[in-house]
């Protein structure tokens, strides 16, 4: 079927003219349960339920309707299967609180979910204790708003994600508050979408998962105290600005990874206290600009078979260790950024330090082969180590060089 | 009553009190004389507790000194050198001392007595060495101790100063105190000491009345007295038939000490 | 003892070397924030030379002052007071004057510069902490060895030999054992090592505020027990503790033992 946006306005249009009535549902009323309500519904037709606990689940929206709740309108699942499964076109659904789907070895719940539709609208609605909280497939043209979804995940591998996008296309994520789930937003095969201003903390895994998406842009998130902030991997121009990346500790965990990616601009980010802030691996054409990385562990860490990365204009600002490159055989370009651990002058006062600046240190090799040096961070031994490498340099990299380290750092409007 | 049974002490290898035994007669003024190293500001420490003896033991009062600290209430001491925390001063320092031993101090009086009033507000790093003397004579004296221990009490003293300072030990010793001298001086001895204890390699060598000691050994003073002994003992025992007057101070000593 | 205590302590708050001690860290503290009015940053520098000059200076200290009042502590040993009172009331004067040293200099410029309102707090007052704690240990540790040592340059010697190795030289054999045996677990082992060389104990305690996400990254249970927790914290200044009260107890017991 082949539809063009005059079909659609005109489908509209008509839907709107024939039957544009409003099914209420409430407990005294004539109609107690919203399953009953969408049998009776028209397309076009809205459903208002008022406010109170309905026990029901299993609810298939086959019509093009939209379904909104008052203030204290609850939709139990009683933890024995899905709640909402959408199949029709522009359907809406908003204000309502929906829980405990219950957890299943054998199929994917989902409190919301939406298959084979497009122009759907989730808006302002709560998910507590839903499997997987709001799960899209084969779907496009819907957006997702202002939705709170909140799991109850303890293990990876028996959980769901909070906002679930699988083979979808030109889809809007935003101002969400997503948490405790396996990932906060999960993408695979999503092109084309954006995401933006959602809170997504306190996931197992990721805060945020791209897999073979392209041409997506996600800003204006917060990504804070997750398994890891954000996984991008295998896509191809992902575009990600004024993010912040922050508490994403662990053993390896990063604020953000890089994995077979290509193209993608990495601006006005701010990473702090993370483990690992951004970490790379089989990377290419990446452009990391004006990001601040402060007080993580590793601002940057470079692993293999990463090309053409250039990474200017950032603030590093009391983290750790600035830079770990596993390989140095990678070029990758540094230019022109503030490091707070430089210590070179700046004789002609141009702001623009006189010595170049090598954000590799001696220990950092130390550190990756026997990890248990760590405790000795900080240590005069370690000075002393360190400084006879930055006087003659042996093992640390010696193409690994911002040669324009800027004296103070860039000032940066609040994200 | 101080009492000294049988006590050792060696530094290192150096044996330096070998078995000494000693009852310091009450009341009167005592010197204990020795060559150098003999181990006279040995024993006087070891009386005051800083050396602790290897065996023996040390009745002060019928306090062990070995198990007690208090018993130091009862004892002006006068140490050897006097060095004191360079940074405060005089009056400070007799203050200082007197809080840390819970007493009265009668510091004024001897402060008159020795002329120290106009260094009073003087810190003691600026002081002469005898003006640091008369400080540390007075605080040895300035409590009402029935013990004084004086280590070298004439070093650095004008001839003033060391009059007023002899008058000051008579003072005491008629208050009856109980008062140890070690002097290298001996006429400060002779004139001083109503008992003298000598000490040589590491016992007690003899004691008496210097006057007894001189006479005994034919002298005309008690330096030469103890020359004698030193050096010419047995050939001035021979000639004069008086061996046994030596032995016998000796032996009356050890066996008053044994009869203990 | 804590007359001792105070004694010591404002004969050493008056003595020149704690006032300059003072305003050296006073001076550096102002001189960062010339240069960097970045409170954290100033607090990272402030971290290596409180590690590194701290326990020199304090062990300096102990000695110094050690060997100064040797002959005051003759006149204190005659005293009816304890030797255990003497000796660690003047460890602790030592130690509390240095501390307050400490505290002054480095606090005045911070709260100048608004430290009471920054974020920064707890790792200041962690670094505050550790550079007290450093000052106790490491003035017994030198104070002990001056105890031990009637030789000044021999005492001095010790001193400076051990700052070197607990300074550096500990730290180098650290790294080097991590390196030869990098293919065994060390987990346990590199945490021992750290946690008996106060120096980098407090070193890691100050890590733990600074360097957490960092610390994190590294895979150990025991690690990320140890690092992650109250617990570990806990120990540390358990451990901390414990290395003030050992050389506290080595005055303790030299003292007794020694002949003054």
């Amino acid at each position: 079927m082949v539809r063009s946006p005059g079909h659609i306005i005109v489908f509209l249009l008509l839907a709107q003219c024939v039957a544009a009535k409003q099914i209420i549902v409430c407990p005294g009323c004539p109609i107690v349960s919203v399953n009953e309500a969408i049998k009776v519904a028209q397309h076009g037709d809205e459903i208002l339920i008022r406010s109170g606990t309905y026990e029901e689940y299993g609810i298939v929206i086959d019509k093009q309707i939209k379904i909104s709740g008052e203030k204290g309108t609850v939709v139990d699942g009683l933890n024995k299967g899905e709640i909402f499964t959408v199949i029709a076109d522009h359907v809406e659904i908003s204000n309502l609180t929906i829980q405990n789907v219950g957890t299943s070895y054998t199929e994917d719940r989902a409190g919301i979910r939406i298959r084979k539709s497009r122009n759907f609208k989730i808006t302002s609605n709560r998910l507590i204790n839903t499997f997987f909280g709001i799960y899209l497939e084969h779907s496009s043209y819907g957006k997702v708003a202002g939705n709170f979804v909140e799991g109850e995940a303890e293990e990876e591998m028996s959980s769901g994600n909070a906002i679930h996008a699988w083979y979808c296309n030109q889809i809007e994520i935003t101002d969400n508050e997503v948490r405790n789930h396996r990932d906060g937003i999960y993408f695979e095969f999503v092109d084309s979408s954006y995401i933006k201003g959602n809170l997504s903390e306190e996931n197992l895994r990721y805060g945020l998962h791209f897999m073979f998406s392209n041409d997506d842009n996600y800003f204006q998130n917060v990504f804070r105290d997750n398994g890891a902030g954000v996984a991008v991997m295998f896509s191809k121009n992902i575009n990600m600005w004024d993010n912040q990346f922050i508490m994403n500790w662990g053993k390896s965990s990063y604020g953000l990874l890089l994995k077979e990616i290509y193209d993608a601009e990495i601006v006005n980010n701010r990473f702090q206290e993370n483990t690992i802030g951004i970490y790379v691996e089989g990377s290419t054409r990446i452009n990391y600009r004006n990001n601040d990385f402060v007080q993580n562990g590793w601002a940057i860490k470079i692993s293999g078979g990463c090309l053409d990365n250039a990474i200017s204009q950032n603030n590093f600002i009391s983290n750790t260790f600035d830079l770990s490159v596993r390989n140095n055989k990678n070029k990758n370009l540094f230019d022109g950024n503030y490091w707070s651990s430089y210590t070179g002058y700046d004789l002609d006062k141009d702001g623009i330090g006189d010595v170049a600046y090598r954000p590799v240190k001696l220990f950092n090799y130390i550190v990756d082969t026997s990890p248990e040096s760590m405790v000795l961070m900080r240590s005069l031994f370690v000075d002393l180590v360190n400084f006879s490498e930055k006087v003659s340099p042996i093992f640390t990299p010696k193409n690994v060089i911002d040669a324009k380290p800027h004296i103070r750092p860039f000032k940066r409007k609040a994200i | 009553m101080i009492r000294v049974k049988n006590i050792y002490k060696s530094f290192d290898r150096n044996e330096v009190l070998k078995g000494l035994n000693i009852d310091f007669k009450p009341q009167s003024v005592t010197a204990v004389l020795g060559p150098n190293s003999s181990g006279k500001t040995t024993l006087m420490k070891a009386l005051l507790g800083m050396v602790l003896p290897d065996k023996g033991e040390i009745w002060i009062d019928k306090l062990d000194v070995r198990k007690e600290s208090d018993y130091r209430k009862l004892i002006g001491y006068l140490p050897q050198i006097a060095r004191f925390p360079e940074n405060i001063t005089v009056r400070e320092l007799f203050e200082m001392i007197s809080k840390l031993r819970n007493a009265p101090a009668n510091s004024e009086t001897l402060v008159d007595y020795f002329d120290l009033k106009p260094f009073l507000n003087k810190r003691l790093g600026h002081l002469s060495g005898g003006t640091r003397q008369k400080v540390n004579i007075v605080q040895a004296f300035m409590f009402d101790t029935p013990y004084l221990f004086l280590d070298e009490p004439t070093a650095g003293l004008d001839p003033l100063s060391l009059i007023k300072l002899k008058d000051l030990i008579n003072a005491e010793k008629k208050k009856g105190k109980t008062i140890l001298i070690t002097s290298h001086i001996m006429s400060f001895v002779e004139e001083m000491a109503d008992e003298v204890i000598y000490i040589l390699d590491g016992q007690i060598n003899f004691n008496g009345h210097p006057r007894q000691i001189i006479s005994e050994y034919l002298a005309n003073s008690l330096e030469e007295a103890i020359a004698k002994v030193l050096h010419g003992l047995p050939d001035i025992g021979q000639k004069n038939g008086q061996q046994n007057t030596r032995s016998t101070i000796i032996r009356s000593f050890k066996k008053e000490n044994i009869d203990d | 003892m804590i007359r001792i205590l105070k004694y010591s302590f404002f004969d050493l708050m008056r003595s020149r070397w704690t006032i300059v001690y003072c305003a050296f860290y006073g001076i550096l503290t102002l001189a960062l924030f010339g240069l960097n009015s970045d409170i954290s940053k100033v607090i990272i520098t402030l971290m290596n030379i409180v590690l590194t000059l701290v326990p020199l200076i304090a062990m300096i200290f102990g000695v110094i002052f050690y060997y100064n009042s040797r002959e005051f502590v003759e006149l204190l040993l005659a005293q009816p007071i304890k030797r255990k009172e003497i000796f660690i009331g003047q460890y602790l004067g030592v130690a509390f004057s240095l501390s307050l040293s400490l505290l002054i200099g480095l606090g005045i410029p911070f709260i100048f510069y608004g430290i009471l309102s920054s974020t920064e707090i707890f790792n200041y007052l962690t670094l505050l902490l550790v550079g007290v704690m450093l000052s106790m240990i490491f003035a017994g540790i030198g104070f002990l060895i001056a105890l031990k040592y009637q030789n000044k340059i021999k005492g001095f010697g010790i001193a400076i030999f051990t700052w070197l190795f607990m300074a550096i030289i500990y730290d180098g054999l650290f790294l080097l054992l991590l390196a030869i045996y990098r293919d065994y677990p060390l987990e346990q082992f590199s945490l021992f090592a750290a946690v008996l060389n106060p120096i980098d104990l407090s070193r890691i305690l100050i890590l733990m505020k600074l360097d957490i996400s960092a610390l994190m990254g590294y895979t150990g249970a025991v690690f990320q027990k140890f690092l992650g927790s109250q617990l570990g914290m806990t120990i540390a200044f358990a451990t901390l503790l414990m290395w003030v009260i050992i050389p506290v107890s080595g005055i303790n017991y030299i003292s007794k033992r020694k002949d003054f």
